[in-house]
């Protein structure tokens, strides 16, 4: 069984809790005691109808506003694969939570209205999954019993988001009619469309290839933590803890050492369970190297004719994530990137986007929260960075507020020089 | 030659992911701790530990919160896997609390919510700024929200509200003196998940979380052990009944549950197979509203 994380954006209205409750229900993860809950709190509130969004509003505040304010996580299973959902809030003020749904997801879920197509809320959603780069994305055109499971309707949703998904290069897309009330095309083939010929939403789910999404090119090792034993039974270990970005890693590879540019080769890769013929994504093993070098954290071990830019001068779209301070040019800031901490000011501001017309405005000298915009930022020591697209893990970073110590922004590396 | 696929299990990445955690920690903070209840989770958050660090010691001590109220089984597991792994034990107690005054026993006599204030205070004694807590999001609604890394102020308060994003595996870990972090390496661990890894680690826990007979009472629907921490009602009958416990904290608020599971296998028949959830089954302290969870970990709670 293996493990595919995805993210949902939509707000009630498109029927996202419904389609998340059914996926929960029809799995066997929700539980007798939290339906019964649920049920309660909503004949007392009033609803009509059982209100599967209090399943996942876990907040009080959320549940006496009836929204959702933050992401939540939510788990299901079946026999193929185990599912990690990162739910996201749709609205507008809440783009920072989908950025952060998104940053971990192999898979994105888009939902629309079938009488409503797509709106601006749904380009954004697709060019926010885009920006993340995260490599398959569903399309799921609910409430199609209120279209009479209308063939016609569904094509022409299908194909406008396809022209538009096309523009922004994402990856796989696949487009799936649903009623996510009804469990039409949710865990089965609905009978209502026999026009419709993929598969169930949850098919699928369990059946999309995502092996192949893990870089297994780029040898890209951040140094976590050094592992040297002050003991008697075990004397003059030196191995170098971490998790495997991208790459495959072998002993007796030649390898690098960055920022130092020293070259030696792998003298054993090891775990609590014993040595390993190879390590790859997202292994976390520790590295011993044959030669005796100065390896610290935020070191990066790579292949030497394979290297990520060492680089102070760095591009990037930032997401600001800030509600009390903008962005703004000049400002300086922590960051952190692998596992490798600097500071960095903001030289330039190229242009800041409008995340629902991709409209920019270069006359723009900060960026406010949820606002996203291309920068230039200089850091205090370099980083080793691969541009965002071929790796989101050495191409992504954090923004850190250096007196509030708040997380503020996050970048996507579009250029290291 | 078929290609290799470079597969990694479900447990493989949840594995990987937690000692990632457990690291980047270790690197950067100066006093972490682990929280150890004695229950499963942190068991296999300790065996995490072990795996994370080898060959060399799990680098921070142990911390119980101890409520006074306990199962004689989990404290001989607790001491016995201590010694094993030569980590040290650092035990804050609430009976020594109320007996200082520093808490008072509430009216039902459950220690669940005296907890805090203890656990606080050997925050501050220790100052320790980070602490592993083996919560995952899938027991409770309110945590279901919270982060990897869930920040506290000097009070110890988490302000849900006002939490820090968290992207990728980018923890931010930086905190003002007397601020902490709680960190949650099971946050993306279910139930079944810790079972299931359980088996494959050959993992050991105490026996109570097996099938057994035990003298219990039927209180509000849950069966609770009958011991010195909880004595009969008035008009409680006890019976002996064949129960295990699926969670285990303070003696006096968890119950067990009707079972036959005897073995690890059996035990995960039978998570595979329930429809209640496991806190709604066994916790007593729970059941009081819709937020029960949120508003004591407002107050700095696990």
């Amino acid at each position: 069984m293996d493990l595919l994380r995805f993210a949902t954006a939509g707000s009630v209205d498109d029927g996202k809790s419904t389609l998340i409750g059914r996926l929960l229900y029809d799995s066997k993860s929700i539980f007798t005691d939290q339906l019964e809950a649920v049920e309660a709190t909503s004949r007392s509130r009033g609803d009509e109808y059982t209100n599967l969004a209090l399943l996942t509003d876990g907040l009080r505040a959320e549940r006496e506003q009836g929204i959702t304010i933050d992401v939540a996580y939510r788990y299901f299973a079946t026999p193929r694969r185990k599912f990690i959902i990162a739910d996201t809030p749709g609205h507008i003020q809440y783009t920072r939570n989908m950025v952060t749904g998104a940053s971990t997801a192999n898979l994105a879920l888009i939902l629309v209205d079938a009488r409503k197509g797509m709106v601006e809320q749904s380009r954004r959603h697709a060019f926010l999954c885009s920006l993340l780069r995260v490599p398959h994305m569903v399309l799921c055109v609910n409430k199609m019993d209120l279209v009479d499971y209308a063939q016609e309707v569904f094509e022409s949703i299908a194909d406008e988001f396809s022209c538009f998904a096309m523009k922004l290069e994402a990856p796989d897309l696949a487009v799936i009619p649903i009623s996510a009330l009804h469990g039409d095309n949710i865990v089965t083939r609905s009978a209502n469309m026999p026009w419709y010929d993929g598969p169930s939403l949850l098919h699928h789910l369990e059946h999309v290839h995502i092996a192949s999404d893990r870089n297994l090119v780029d040898v890209r090792f951040p140094v976590q933590f050094v592992i040297r034993p002050q003991s008697t039974s075990v004397t003059d270990y030196r191995g170098y803890a971490g998790q495997v970005a991208s790459g495959v890693m072998k002993p007796g590879d030649e390898v690098m050492v960055l920022p130092s540019g020293f070259t030696t080769r792998i003298a054993g890769i090891d775990t609590a369970d014993g040595p390993v013929d190879e390590a790859y994504p997202p292994m976390s093993v520790t590295v011993r190297l044959e030669d005796e070098l100065d390896v610290s954290r935020g070191d990066l071990i790579c292949r030497p004719h394979n290297q990520p830019t060492v680089a102070q001068d760095v591009e990037a779209m930032l997401c600001w994530m800030d509600e009390s301070r903008p962005m703004t040019v000049g400002g300086k800031y922590a960051i952190k990137h692998t596992t490798r901490a600097a500071r960095a000011v903001v030289r330039q501001l190229h242009y800041r986007l409008d995340v629902n017309s991709l409209h920019r405005d270069e006359s723009a000298d900060s960026l406010r929260l949820n606002e996203i915009g291309r920068v230039r930022l200089r850091t205090t020591v370099p980083l080793l960075a691969d541009e965002y697209r071929r790796n989101r893990t050495t191409g992504g970073f954090i923004v850190i507020d250096e007196t509030t110590n708040r997380t503020v922004g996050a970048g996507m590396i579009v250029e290291a020089a | 030659m078929s290609q290799p696929t470079y597969r990694v299990s479900h447990l493989d990445a949840l594995e990987a992911e937690s000692i990632f955690v457990m690291r980047e920690v270790v690197a950067e903070f100066e006093r972490p701790v682990l929280l150890f209840s004695g229950g499963k989770d942190s068991i296999v958050m300790l065996r995490l530990a072990e795996k994370a660090f080898a060959p060399a010691r799990i680098p921070f001590p142990v911390m119980h919160v101890d409520t006074g109220h306990n199962f004689p089984e989990v404290l001989e597991f607790r001491d016995r896997r201590v010694a094993e792994l030569g980590v040290q034990l650092v035990v804050a107690s609430v009976p020594e609390a109320l007996e200082a005054g520093l808490v008072r026993e509430s009216p039902d006599g459950m220690r669940n919510r005296i907890q805090t204030p203890v656990l606080l205070d050997a925050v501050e004694k220790y100052r320790f700024d980070a602490l592993f807590g083996g919560a995952r999001r899938d027991e409770e609604k309110a945590r279901a929200k919270e982060r990897v890394f869930s920040f506290r102020d000097e009070f110890g308060q988490w302000d849900p509200k006002n939490q820090r994003p968290e992207l990728w595996a980018l923890y931010n870990g930086r905190v003002h003196a007397a601020e902490s972090i709680r960190v949650f390496p099971l946050s993306n661990w279910t139930e079944l998940d810790i079972w299931h890894y359980v088996a494959r680690e050959r993992v050991a826990l105490p026996e109570i979380y097996f099938a057994h007979d035990r003298e219990v009472v039927d209180r509000d629907g849950m069966l609770y052990a009958v011991n010195e921490h909880l004595p009969r009602r008035a008009g409680e009958e006890s019976f002996v009944g064949r129960v295990r416990y699926r969670t285990v904290g303070d003696a006096s608020c968890t119950a067990a549950v009707r079972s036959d599971a005897d073995t690890i296998e059996n035990v995960i028949a039978e998570v595979a197979a329930t429809r209640i959830t496991e806190r709604g089954a066994t916790r007593g302290d729970d059941k009081f509203s819709e937020a029960a969870m949120e508003d004591r970990k407002r107050e700095g709670y696990f």
